[in-house]
């Protein structure tokens, strides 16, 4: 396997707030290949963005702190650099995509400006050909008639189109790895549909190493290549998508495939998982799930079980996959 | 009032429609009218569900507010146990109004975060029934059990809860006039996945055992096809497909709703159906397109569907409105 893109290893970002330390990452580790698409699927608060969040830096000051970990791109490593060096990675190296495009785009300037802006930035372009590339990245993201919608504002534009225009932002440098934070969750089913075909397209023509996260487990589906579970901070399994979605090891992952409503199977219950998801800053010792585990044993209360593998490229942080 | 016959439906909307009028400027002139919901018709059976799906825009929301009373239709009518609410007199507005409650999607938002958990579920029944103090605890902690919450909760406030256990106490409430029919607006949207079986299995035991009847909107496909006997799609404000759920969501018709359907990814790959993306984008409802309302995206528009719109039609079961089926 060549280098990966993205090489995260042990992970931990720490939140110090005034009800105790929350671990808001607890040990992460995972890697992301060129051309390869890395889903991050958990509920909320488990860890997924802080994730994202750490690779670039941009966390929540003062309250949070990268406690230790490597986090390596193309090689380098990135805890080491200064403020100034992330400055020129984030973006350029590592571009991002959130849920929300009208929190990415400023309302009162025009499309043109918020999309000029990056490639002058990367490219040291300006006048005529600046506009021309920008007017390229607006066409890239199929955009119709893109010269002039570079004038267009914001709020002229539907929240699909928008959400095209922060593509296209991410795109400019283009970067190494695109992170993509739950980009279709405010869109619309068709439009959805669209979204997850151009950030294909464009993700095979760059060859761009992604990681999305999201809750859809039908999108990781479609568009990953592997998926990482998270649940409180930590990654309880990850693998290809197809193996962990037909013979997943953790049972939390297995709770999570159950719980799901799916076309054309109807059932009379779905197969609820019981309790409340963990409380970050009140965390059980031992495994996180142990209190909501159907098969929880003595040992999860007390200790927290390592990443075991259990098939090729598969592998699952549960005492029940420890090797005998 | 009489008892309607067992077959008539609980709720039966007839050519409801709701148009809105869009003003601009100061003088605050008409500049245009959306059609949000649109001759729409439907029925719901007593102690069913009917599953209204559509992307934003298309009159869902609409189409709950004119059955909760909370907007007049413009032309149509509902009908509930036979008869018609436009007309109705001060005490049959107040029966319907018990009758027809909702849950929302936010129960962040839904819940005062002043009032006492108690008092939220029982603040239904102070105004409307006027029972004592004694029968009216009685009934909370009824309620309370009904949706699997121990009865110390009644003393509690809604931020001492988790966000599915705060949908379980605007169920309790809702439930609180023993409804008839319940509106379920995005009831789990607000959810976390792990929470979500939960509450959909706390709806499906509640309709089983109380009998009551749902009006459920969501976006989510597979949990709206899993909660309902019928759906509705909706499209700018048109009903393009309405039937059985299995065979709307399994064998679906309509091209929208199989480019629907189709965009629902399911978690197991070979299930995906192949159906082409859509291109473009929704029309604003402000000027919808003439003809079929769908005909601008539609993978197999004709050329009378530019002009024509089609009007529903029985077709393997259920009714659509397209030409490709006459």
């Amino acid at each position: 396997m060549a280098v990966p893109v993205i090489d995260v290893q042990d992970l931990r970002t720490y939140l110090v707030t005034r009800w105790g330390t929350v671990k808001a990452v607890d040990g992460v580790s995972f890697s992301v290949a060129e051309g390869e698409t890395l889903g991050l699927v958990g509920e909320s608060g488990s860890g997924k963005s802080m994730t994202c969040l750490s690779l670039i830096r941009l966390t929540p000051r003062p309250a949070s702190r990268i406690v230790s970990g490597r986090i390596r791109l193309d090689g380098d490593e990135l805890t080491s650099k200064s403020e100034a060096e992330m400055q020129k990675i984030r973006g350029r190296k590592i571009a991002m995509i959130l849920q929300d495009p009208m929190s990415s785009l400023n309302p009162v300037y025009s499309v043109g400006m918020q999309v000029r802006e990056p490639v002058s930035l990367y490219h040291g372009l300006r006048g005529k050909s600046l506009t021309a590339r920008a007017a390229a990245l607006l066409a890239a993201v199929r955009i119709p008639a893109p010269e002039t919608r570079l004038r267009a504002f914001p709020f002229q534009m539907s929240g699909g189109m928008r959400q095209r225009v922060v593509g296209a932002m991410a795109i400019a440098a283009p970067p190494r790895l695109l992170i993509a934070d739950e980009p279709t969750t405010s869109l619309d089913l068709t439009i959805q549909a669209q979204y997850l075909g151009l950030l294909e397209e464009l993700q095979h023509q760059h060859r761009l190493a992604m990681i999305f996260i999201t809750h859809n487990l039908g999108i990781v589906s479609k568009i990953c290549d592997r998926v990482a579970v998270m649940y409180a901070g930590r990654i309880v399994e990850m693998g290809p998508v197809r193996q962990i979605f037909k013979t997943p090891a953790h049972p939390y992952t297995r709770a999570l495939l159950d719980s799901i409503p799916r076309l054309g199977a109807r059932r009379e219950r779905l197969t609820a998982i019981d309790g409340q998801p963990p409380d970050l800053a009140r965390l059980p010792g031992g495994c996180a799930f142990a209190p909501r585990c159907p098969k929880v044993m003595d040992r999860c209360r007390v200790e927290a079980p390592p990443a075991f593998p259990v098939a090729p490229g598969q592998t699952s942080a549960c005492w029940l996959d420890a090797p005998a | 009032m009489s008892a309607p016959a067992a077959t008539a439906p609980l709720l039966e909307a007839a050519d409801l429609t709701k148009h809105f009028t869009v003003r601009r400027g100061a003088l605050g002139w008409s500049t245009g009218i959306v059609r949000a919901v649109d001759s729409v018709s439907f029925r719901i059976a007593a102690g069913t569900t009917l599953g209204l799906v559509g992307e934003s825009g298309c009159g869902k929301t609409t189409t709950s507010k004119l059955v909760l009373g909370l907007e007049q239709p413009t032309a149509g009518a509902i009908r509930f146990e036979g008869v018609e609410v436009g007309g109705l007199d001060r005490s049959g507005r107040r029966h319907y109004r018990k009758s027809v409650q909702a849950v929302f999607q936010d129960p962040y938002a839904s819940l005062d975060p002043r009032m006492r958990v108690g008092s939220i579920i029982a603040e239904p029944l102070v105004i409307n029934e006027r029972a004592g103090a004694d029968a009216r605890r009685h009934r909370v902690l009824e309620l309370l059990d009904l949706v699997s919450l121990p009865g110390r909760a009644g003393e509690l406030f809604p931020h001492e809860f988790s966000g599915g256990q705060r949908q379980r106490i605007a169920i309790a409430r809702a439930l609180a006039l023993s409804p008839r029919l319940v509106v379920l607006d995005e009831p789990v949207s607000a959810l976390d996945v792990s929470i979500r079986a939960q509450i959909l299995n706390l709806l499906r035991d509640l309709q089983r055992r109380l009998g009551v009847a749902y009006l459920f909107i969501a976006h989510d496909l597979a949990a709206v096809a899993h909660m309902s006997h019928t759906i509705a799609v909706m499209y700018l404000g048109q009903i393009v497909e309405w039937g059985d759920a299995d065979a709307v969501a399994l064998r679906p018709t309509h091209p929208y709703t199989q480019a629907l359907f189709a965009a629902a990814l399911p978690i197991d790959v070979d299930d995906a159906p192949e159906a082409p993306t859509l291109t473009g984008e929704v029309p604003s409802p402000l000027a919808p397109p003439g003809g079929c309302r769908f005909h601008p995206r539609c993978p197999h528009a004709m050329p009378r569907c530019a002009t024509e719109p089609p009007a529903p039609r029985e077709a393997d079961g259920r009714l659509v409105a397209c030409h490709l089926y006459e």
